[in-house]
């Protein structure tokens, strides 16, 4: 079944099926997780350093407008052209327009979530134009026509075996190899091929410099470097939140961005783009796609704040055992679930609510999001907002109407008790989603309230 | 006949006890351990006979605008205590961040005098030793309301020292083996409603919780809220498991 | 109104109030040893480091590490006789074939083997991405504690390009799995003189 087309709930009881594929998935992250607090341990002024992001952050969300124009003046000083897209196929049309004056029908394309969201792959092939994804991740979802599943683990929800059967129906490796060293190999000639013969080549960012105009990116295999140094035409695209006001405060974010994420002390390259190299175009698209409206709202502002490093997804128990596609969003997990009501409040009404509310994604983010609090948050305004089924608000009335009530209350509660002690399988049925996994508590035969009354109370 | 150092002396606070509903109903002995134990260290407890719920089930459905009634309620019997106290992490913390009512002074001053049982008896009452005993190996669950809500211990996340109330008081426990867990405050997936919205997740996070438990070889499992253990004992006893949950009022009181 | 001004109009109109930049955003790293530290981070990420005495024992040494190989390129007038390549090429696909590039670091981070190159270093920018072996030869005087002790001390756009290299390219993609030589270089080498 296609999990992107049902709900979490529902798309979490397929991923459930196979439980030993779950505990793969819940081990193997829960393994990046460790690492992450391992490399988090080794630098003393960790929280400090979370403290410094968070305030950094909520210093260029609250002057984004002024940041923006400074480093679209400096871009363009250092010869770089900016664009700036209202929305998903702005953007989209922006990159096609590159493409085509470009007079190239091909583009090589690095990591970036950005154009994930704006579904640009889907886009441009409609248009003609090839894209190769270059990051391993994403070039294996990619030959099998999926999604990424995880943001930086791009093929997280696949093992060995299913990136080698992908690998042998695409790239010819022999049937049935499953070494990852094989296999990356392999990747590794089919891409580098692919990095020579582009003309454009496209990378997100991870920060862009308001000081300087320019950006950083960020990647472990050098892929997104491959692409664009050997290309005619870069084209860097990013939300606009990724503006930070200088070039020190990347010390910070450079400190935690591959600690969170992997647990790598930095990631392989850290590359700051200021000026094209001779002969060579470079592009930035700055988009919005509602982003402003996020800013406009003071209790998930802050979501905005996100650097893409996935440590909320390793951590989140829910993530662990449901799966990216479950989140049926460009971003999955904890950060994706405070994002995705912003874009689409109607199909992403149910992510707020893939949550227990553990509050393990609010402390593993490097700039302090407020995550599990906006859950808590967006659930109220979905609500409100009247994007709930009808017979949950039904039943949420009543159980008000009865909890506000001490008589209707204790009425309740007892006769609760001696259905389950006298009629159990009323409540002990395949109808009854606690019982399908779970036994129902045993019913005393009095309540506290009773007992205090009859024991306690002078 | 118990024995127990404390720094303030008895009959000094007055507790008003807040029993969450599905306490009230399901588990009263935990209410009655509470009681004893506040009493046993010398607070002066008094039960409201009029309180239902702290409204969480609405709120973390979406629907806490349903909630006034409930809160009017909760205003309405706790007003007069000088401390209320509560054998639920998660129901504290609601009260603590979520407590609006008419009449909101009342309401505020709540929110600012409520507190889970284990912080209760570290912090207001300091309890330095506890006549208890308790012959068995123990796994403790942080529940994550009280741990990563109320900071009622060090949260794995963190870059910061360790420490942990409640298990600061089983330590006080004789006998007691507190084991330690390969993953220490992972969440159970009980989460209110999504026990039962999102049944598939939510019971695989208790199987795998539990799991770690009996990896460590527990005789029982014990936390600050009930509702956590209640899941973890619906997994247990549907796998015909030995092991039994005990919340931490009913171990801080358990005698020979 | 075109799609700046409209989207910076509602950027504006939006934006909260303005927060305060930190007062503390750098911090200070106390290693005993900041070579030591550089060597055990760099070896943690899949990178070798040797100590060398000077130019002369980086040449010895690369000379036997690299035996019998070909299409090497250098930016070191001093090592200039172990290459059969030169890396200032007017474009980048004629380093296609680069077996080994060999170029110096200007500074280097001890707390996360992070090296820093800019177009000073790099004829090409595609130099310690596309060769198949990277060697870079930093100076143990140049090595900083941390990132912020490094941000002070580069200028990020004093040429278009520039990079932090930490150890050789990797992935970890398939199944968690670490394999180093991913799409840049497949080893890292790097030589530190006094």
């Amino acid at each position: 079944m296609n999990q992107l087309s049902l709900d979490h709930a529902g798309a979490a009881i397929e991923f459930n099926k196979n439980e030993p594929r779950v505990d793969w998935h819940d081990e193997t992250l829960w393994f990046v997780r460790t690492k992450r607090d391992r490399a988090a341990a080794q630098v003393p002024e960790w929280e400090q350093l979370r403290e410094a992001a968070s305030q950094i952050k909520n210093y260029s969300l609250s002057n984004m407008h002024d940041l923006l124009e400074q480093f679209e003046q400096n871009a363009i000083k250092n010869g770089i052209t900016v664009h700036w897209a209202a929305d998903a196929d702005e953007h989209n049309k922006i990159v096609h327009g590159i493409i085509q004056k470009a007079g190239a029908d091909r583009m090589v394309k690095s990591k970036s979530m950005l154009t994930e969201e704006c579904h640009l792959n889907d886009y441009l092939t409609r248009h003609g134009i090839e894209v190769i994804d270059s990051d391993l991740g994403e070039r294996i979802v990619q030959l099998r026509g999926e999604p990424p599943s995880h943001i930086v683990l791009p093929a997280i929800h696949l093992t060995k075996a299913d990136v080698g059967d992908t690998f042998h129906k695409h790239l010819g490796t022999d049937a049935g190899a499953t070494d990852p060293q094989y296999l990356t190999e392999a990747a590794r000639q089919h891409l580098r091929d692919t990095f020579l013969t582009r003309k454009v080549a496209l990378t997100g960012v991870n920060f862009a410099i308001a000081e300087t105009g320019g950006f950083v990116v960020c990647t472990n295999e050098g892929n997104a470097d491959m692409g664009v140094h050997l290309a005619d035409v870069h084209i860097a695209a990013m939300g606009f939140e990724k503006v930070i006001p200088r070039a020190e405060h990347l010390g910070v974010f450079l400190r935690l961005l591959a600690r969170s994420a992997t647990g790598q002390p930095i990631t392989t390259f850290s590359s700051h783009f200021h000026r094209p190299r001779p002969g060579q175009e470079m592009h930035i698209v700055i988009v919005d796609n509602g982003r402003s409206r996020q800013l406009g709202r003071p209790d998930f502002r802050n979501s905005l704040k996100c650097i893409r490093c996935a440590a909320c997804l390793n951590t989140c128990p829910v993530y662990r055992r449901s799966g990216g596609f479950s989140y049926h969003s460009a971003v999955a997990g904890p950060i994706g679930s405070i994002l995705a009501p912003n874009l689409d409040m109607k199909l992403n009404a149910d992510l707020p609510f893939a949550s227990t509310l553990c509050g393990s994604c609010s402390n593993v983010c490097p700039v302090k999001i407020d995550i599990h609090d906006q859950l808590y948050k967006w659930r109220q305004v979905l609500m409100q907002e009247g994007y709930g089924p009808g017979s949950k608000t039904a039943a949420m009335k009543t159980m008000a109407t009865v909890l506000e009530s001490p008589r209707l209350y204790r009425m309740a509660g007892k006769i609760g008790r001696g259905v389950l002690r006298f009629a159990p399988v009323t409540v002990e049925n395949k109808f009854n989603p606690w019982y399908t996994q779970r036994e129902m508590p045993e019913p005393p035969a009095e309540s506290f309230r009773d007992w205090y009354i009859n024991n306690k109370k002078s | 006949m118990y024995f127990c150092t404390y720094v303030l002396p008895k009959q000094m606070m007055n507790v008003g006890l807040f029993i969450p509903c599905y306490i009230d109903q399901f588990y009263p002995q935990v209410a009655i351990a509470t009681l004893k134990l506040l009493e046993k260290v010398g607070c002066t407890v008094t039960y409201p006979l009029q309180q239902t719920c702290c409204g969480q089930p609405m709120a973390n459905s979406g629907y806490e605008h349903l909630t006034g009634g409930c809160n009017d309620n909760f205003v309405r019997n706790f007003a007069d205590c000088d401390y209320i106290v509560s054998p639920s992490g998660s129901c504290t913390l609601h009260i603590k961040h979520h407590l609006h009512a008419t009449n909101e002074t009342a309401a505020t001053a709540i929110r600012s005098r409520i507190y889970e049982l284990t912080e209760f008896l570290t912090d207001v009452v300091q309890v330095k030793t506890l006549e208890a005993a308790f012959p068995y190996r123990v796994g403790l669950h942080q529940s994550c309301h009280g741990q990563r809500g109320l900071h009622l211990a060090q949260m794995s996340e963190l870059m910061a020292p360790p420490f942990s109330k409640p298990g600061q008081l089983l330590s006080m426990v004789d006998g007691l083996e507190l084991v330690q867990l390969d993953r220490r405050d992972e969440c159970c997936g009980f989460g209110g409603t999504f026990c039962v919205t999102e049944e598939a997740v939510s019971a695989k996070m208790g199987k795998d919780r539990v799991a770690d438990h009996l990896r460590h070889g527990v005789h029982y499992i014990t936390g600050v809220d009930v509702s956590c253990l209640m899941h973890m004992e619906g997994i247990l006893k549907r796998a015909n498991s030995t092991v039994q949950v005990r919340h931490i009022a009913e171990i801080l009181t358990a005698t020979l | 109104m075109t799609t700046r001004d409209q989207m910076l109009a509602n950027i504006k109109a939006n934006q909260p109030s303005v927060l305060p930049l930190p007062t503390q955003f750098t911090f200070v790293s106390a290693f005993p040893d900041l070579t030591r530290q550089f060597v055990d981070i760099l070896t943690f990420v899949g990178g070798t480091a040797v100590l060398l005495p000077d130019m002369d024992a980086v040449k010895k040494h690369l000379q036997e590490q690299y035996i019998g190989l070909s299409s090497i390129a250098t930016t070191v007038p001093a090592l200039a006789s172990l290459s059969d390549m030169k890396l200032d090429v007017a474009d980048p696909h004629e380093l296609a074939g680069l077996n080994l590039a060999i170029i110096e670091g200007p500074l280097a981070v001890a707390e996360n083997a992070a090296i820093w190159v800019d177009e000073h270093q790099l004829p090409q920018r595609v130099v310690p991405m596309i060769t198949q072996q990277l060697v870079i030869i930093i100076r143990q005087s140049t090595i900083v504690p941390n990132m912020h002790d490094a941000y002070k001390q580069i200028q990020v756009d004093a040429t278009g390009f520039g990079t932090f290299i930490c150890g050789p390219s990797k992935t970890a993609d398939i199944e968690q799995s670490l394999v180093i030589g991913a799409h840049g270089a497949r080893s890292l080498l790097v030589c530190i003189l006094p």
